[in-house]
């Protein structure tokens, strides 16, 4: 998976490549650890091909961080990942654009 | 049939993944479906390689068959780990806001969901876990 980060200020947007599972979840976790003064994040997963609960865990506790500082946002899921999300229930959860 | 034994470790599902997508595009398998299955092997072989063989290792056999008439795939995973019947899970609630949710237990969820059938057996001391798709 690659991850490709643009910050603007207090914005920041990550974009993933790849897929988000057991393996890269470690590496999305290590990037997102760092948002200290982030208030907008957006997550662009137009190159996401797919993701798994590991990758889920992780957004979760992005999710809840960022509700603390500001907002998070996904965007641009492809349908694989749109019905993970449905069948989990974190379609209600996240902000998805 | 098509086999693979390999060590319970996560940086070994790619390995899976590789081998099962080839088996898959050989067959015609439908994007989707194929996506699907790789995420049930992202949770279920890293569910064995993190917590089957404690702080061992050990092996697993990953095997592929295909019912050409009725076009079902399945992977079956065999360890001899700990005893583990993921069915026996309970389900989670996923009506549960962000801040009531807990990490985990979406996994084997997921794959009941998205997979035809999941089947469980111990058997001879081994933890024998087959996943059904129509591809």
């Amino acid at each position: 998976m690659k991850i490709i980060k643009d910050q603007n200020g207090t914005q920041l947007t990550i974009a993933l490549e790849g897929r988000l599972d057991t393996t890269t979840a470690p590496e999305l976790e290590k990037e997102l650890g760092g948002l200290n003064g982030v208030t907008a994040l957006t997550l662009d997963f137009s190159r996401l091909e797919y993701i798994s609960s590991a990758g889920l865990r992780v957004l979760l506790s992005a999710h809840k961080r960022m509700s603390r500082q500001g907002g998070m946002k996904v965007t641009n899921v492809n349908e694989i990942v749109n019905e993970v999300f449905e069948v989990t229930g974190f379609s209600d959860i996240l902000t998805i654009e | 049939m098509k086999e693979l034994t390999l060590k319970a470790l996560v940086e070994n599902i790619s390995r899976v993944t590789a081998f099962i997508d080839g088996l898959l595009e050989a067959n015609d398998c439908a994007l989707k479906a194929q996506t699907q299955i790789d995420v049930a092997i992202d949770e279920l072989f890293g569910n064995v390689a993190q917590y089957a063989y404690g702080d061992a290792t050990g092996d697993v056999t990953v095997r592929f068959d295909f019912d050409q008439s009725t076009r079902m795939a399945s992977v079956t995973f065999v360890d001899s780990g700990v005893p583990f019947n993921p069915l026996e899970q309970a389900e989670p609630d996923v009506t549960l806001s962000a801040a009531e949710r807990e990490a985990g237990g979406l996994g084997i969820f997921l794959v009941r969901k998205t997979m035809d059938r999941v089947e469980y057996q111990r058997k001879n001391g081994m933890n024998i876990l087959t996943i059904y798709k129509r591809i």
